[in-house]
């Protein structure tokens, strides 16, 4: 029975609580599943097995939402008798979570509608805000296992709104695209006929009005960016497309003006359609990922104040003063620098460096903004605010308020300069030519080079190739913030790597035993001991440990900070500090360990290693061919013997480097020409991965939060980095072979340019078919790639993942 | 041969009809979520059966 799972949250069970004949993992998963029992939503179990989540413990972490001004900054509409608000909830992740959240008007009558955005992770709430306030509501999703996230950011910036604009051009485009296609078709084949004659005029000029709003609306950014380009004397692809629209529209309004012929209006609309087409493409976005994140979307919007008097009132975090007593629950996070005063504290710093293991702290002792609260109550008093605590300091550093996308030049720029350049010479000479021998020509040679030199192929090729290749890597759990990083992952040579949490594994670790063989009962009590007890070490060890019966102890007491005793029979073991086991010759080491004694004999010790990620090895004697690599690590030097066995020879190993110093150092060799890669977890890293030239974050679980950076990797494909900076750099091949083919096209269209022979309708073929054959080889070539990235995959696993 | 301005005006309006229910369609945010529609829209029957599910329930206990 030991192995079976819960049917609400599908964990696996330890002590089983049976209820209506199915298996929960504990008391909270059994309440939820009685509260869709009892309002007959147990169909929320038949989309998704087990789709749950176990309810957290939140008394009082909701306190600050009885404030009202708090409250009137979340909702995002509230009269007397409505309020609206929006609300992010982490766990939604299956069919089953919408089903359960937009019936939520079934478990509390005053919820009047709420509906699910699951792209974003949303829920946005109607609710009577007469019959449940705000705290409520959120108490509601807490209890069901849906709680929201509610940090410091909600607080700032308030609805930003949802720009539909390309949808509204692109729907324009495509509208005038298709009537003027419709509108131009009878002239493409038909001339000289007496209806159509007749009635050319008309079809012209309806053709010209639907093009006015494609020019003048659907067309702007194309305008805009080409000015500033100019302003900046960049060349940008913009330049020509953007020529290329307005001699368009020019030579087209004259041509029909004075009756020359049709016009490109076709052209005109069709370039524009599939020029934002290709921006709408690569514009993929993932909406439930944040890549702009700082310590605001980590931190608490109030905590719990402990006035004089010794009432507990919450106090939004920005008012927190100097010399304030707060009062920090379970589970919270510290928002301050600040001074324990009461209390047991374990600190678990992950947020900001990584680490999991937590730290105990006593009273008196220092205690950093961003750590977390793991056991008990503490009380503590504020020595700064928020915005001078230690951590936050690092956002005032002037990286964080640059885009990297600046002092990058693309690669369609870099040829986009070029080919304006031979384009416009090209044009020039073919009309000096044309004047010397028949000048009525001249005028109509020169529009016709610059309109059928209009680079909307090699426009549509990088954003198809990267925007298909963005969403291949998303697939594969590599989640980019835009397609400009591809570009610059495939231009990186050296790569710095974090120590903690990136190339080692957050969740495991391993412990070697060193000292006297323990007898099988001893081991057996061991385990037996180890599992009485909470601490974050006891429960790492204990899964460690071999299997063995589970016995009762005649005994067992833990002693807080030190260690933890059991007593079977007549055995008696020990386990903890140094000094609590009764060994003082231990010589103070580095790593992590627990001493063992048995009848008050010592025995030996554990000393915990961190545990590398699995293909480490591997993956960094692929990437020392090519690249620079360096680790920089928060932590002391008590791996580095660990890493140096691990690890080629070549790569440059730092300890105890601050978060400025890992930013000083990156800023340093980029100073000397490196293209840094820098690849981070923790808060600690947001400096370096926002300076480097592209910063991955690892994450364990892309719903947990990931500090500002361009892309962020699934930790479970972290040996696959090297495939990912290969494929970036064939997606870069494909990309250049598609401007091959591009101008292959070009050349066509030219040779029609410059004789003077350019009609309407070879133009309109021209043009979309040299985008069409590139949209389709650039979609064959990635898929390929896709698939040899696939194959790939199944490469093996190192033999040094375990120490 | 006048008819084709009847078709022609005909032919602008329904496009046009279609555009602007296409503008009014992006304007209430019909374009912002593009997937949660598609799984909503096969709950509605579910519903139904679990009603029925309970109703017998109640009865058995």
């Amino acid at each position: 029975m030991s192995l079976s799972t819960c049917f609400h949250c599908g964990d696996p069970c330890n002590d089983v609580i049976t209820y209506d004949d199915k298996a929960f993992c504990c008391n909270g998963c059994k309440t939820v599943f009685e509260i869709f029992f009892e309002n007959d939503l147990t169909c929320y179990y038949d989309f998704q097995s087990s789709p749950g989540a176990a309810p957290e413990e939140i008394v009082g972490k909701y306190d600050f939402l009885s404030q009202q001004d708090i409250v009137n900054k979340l909702l995002e509409f509230n009269d007397s008798k409505t309020q609206v608000v929006n609300l992010f909830i982490p766990h939604i992740h299956c069919s089953s979570c919408i089903w359960i959240l937009e019936n939520l008007h079934k478990l509390n009558k005053a919820v009047t509608n709420s509906q699910v955005d699951f792209g974003k992770k949303t829920i946005r709430v109607h609710y009577n805000s007469g019959a449940i306030t705000l705290k409520d509501l959120v108490l509601l999703l807490s209890s069901i296992g849906y709680e929201p996230y509610i940090s410091l950011e909600d607080l700032s910036n308030k609805k930003n709104q949802i720009n539909r604009t390309l949808i509204y051009k692109l729907g324009i485009a495509g509208f005038a695209f298709g009537n003027v296609m419709f509108l131009s078709f009878p002239e493409y084949f038909e001339v000289g006929e007496f209806w159509l004659e007749h009635y050319k005029p008309l079809f012209r000029w309806l053709m010209f009005s639907f093009s006015l709003p494609v020019v003048f609306y659907a067309s702007q950014d194309y305008f805009i960016s080409a000015y500033k380009g100019l302003r900046a004397k960049i060349l940008n692809i913009d330049v020509p497309i953007a020529l290329g629209i307005v001699v368009l529209f020019l030579r087209s309004t004259v041509d029909i003006i004075f009756d020359l012929g049709s016009g490109f209006f076709d052209s005109l609309t069709g370039l524009v359609f599939f020029l934002l087409l290709g921006k709408y493409f690569q514009q993929k976005t993932y909406s439930f990922l944040s890549f702009e994140r700082d310590y605001k979307s980590y931190f608490p919007i109030a905590v719990t104040k402990l006035s004089a008097n010794g009432s507990e009132v919450p106090i939004k975090v920005y008012d927190i003063q100097k010399g304030d007593r707060l009062l920090i629950r379970n589970q919270e996070l510290i928002p301050v620098d600040g001074i324990l005063i009461k209390g047991k504290a374990r600190i678990d710093y992950s947020f900001v460096t990584g680490e999991s293991e937590t730290v105990s702290k006593i009273s008196g002792d220092k205690l950093f903004a961003g750590g977390k609260q793991t056991s008990g109550v503490i009380e503590m008093e504020a020595v700064n605010t928020v915005e001078q605590s230690y951590l936050t300091q690092l956002w005032s550093n002037d990286i964080f308020s640059k885009t990297k996308e600046d002092g990058f030049t693309t690669l369609t720029n870099l040829i986009s300069k070029r080919f304006t350049i031979y384009v416009l010479t090209i044009a020039f000479m073919a009309t000096f030519f044309w004047l010397l021998v028949d000048s009525s020509k001249a005028m109509n040679v020169f529009t016709s080079v610059l309109i059928i030199a209009c680079p909307c192929a090699i426009a549509l090729a990088a954003p198809f190739t990267l925007g298909n290749m963005l969403r291949i890597f998303g697939k594969k759990k590599f989640y980019l913030k835009n397609a400009t990083v591809i570009e610059q992952l495939a231009a990186v040579n050296t790569i710095i790597f974090d120590k903690t949490g990136t190339i080692t594994s957050n969740k495991t670790s391993t412990a070697v035993y060193e000292g006297a063989t323990l007898t099988t009962a001893e081991e057996s009590l061991l385990k037996n001991t180890l599992r009485g007890s909470n601490h974050p070490l006891s429960r790492t060890l204990y899964d460690l440990l071999a299997e063995n019966d589970i016995t009762a102890l005649d005994q067992f007491e833990e002693h807080l900070g030190q260690g933890i005793e059991g007593m079977h029979q007549n055995d008696k073991i020990k386990i903890g500090s140094a000094k609590f086991v009764g060994n003082i010759q231990d010589t103070i080491t580095l790593n992590t360990s627990v001493h063992v004694s048995a009848n008050d004999t010592y025995k030996g010790k554990f000393t915990f290693y961190n545990n590398y990620r699995k293909g480490l090895s591997k993956l960094f004697n692929d990437l020392k061919k090519e690249y620079d690599l360096a680790i920089l690590s928060g932590d002391n030097e008590g791996e580095f013997q660990n890493l140096k066995k691990l690890l080629p020879s070549k790569t440059k190993l730092l300890f105890n480097q601050s978060p400025n110093d890992k930013l000083e150092y990156i800023k340093f060799h980029q100073g000397e020409g490196a293209k840094v890669l820098m690849i981070g977890d923790g808060l600690n890293d947001a400096g370096a991965l926002a300076q480097s030239n592209v910063g991955i974050s690892i994450s364990e679980n892309i719903n947990v939060f990931s500090p500002a950076c361009d892309a962020i990797l699934d930790a479970s494909q972290f040996n696959q980095l090297f495939q990912f900076i290969k494929a970036s750099k064939s997606a870069i091949k494909i990309v250049k072979w598609s401007f091959i083919l591009s101008f292959m096209y070009n050349v066509v269209g030219l040779y029609f340019a410059v004789t003077g022979q350019l009609a309407p309708v070879i133009a309109a073929i021209l043009m979309p078919l040299s985008s069409i054959s590139v949209v389709a080889f650039t979609t064959v070539a990635t898929n390929y790639l896709s698939r040899r990235l696939n194959g790939n995959k199944k490469s093996k696993d190192d033999k040094y993942h375990v120490l | 041969m006048g008819v084709i301005y009847i078709l022609l005006t005909i032919s602008v309006i329904i496009a046009i009809v279609f555009f602007v229910a296409f503008i009014f369609a992006v304007k209430k945010g019909q374009y912002d979520d593009s997937y949660t529609p598609s799984v909503r829209m096969l709950f509605e029957d579910e519903l139904v059966k679990e009603t029925k599910k309970k109703s017998i329930k109640t009865i058995k206990d």
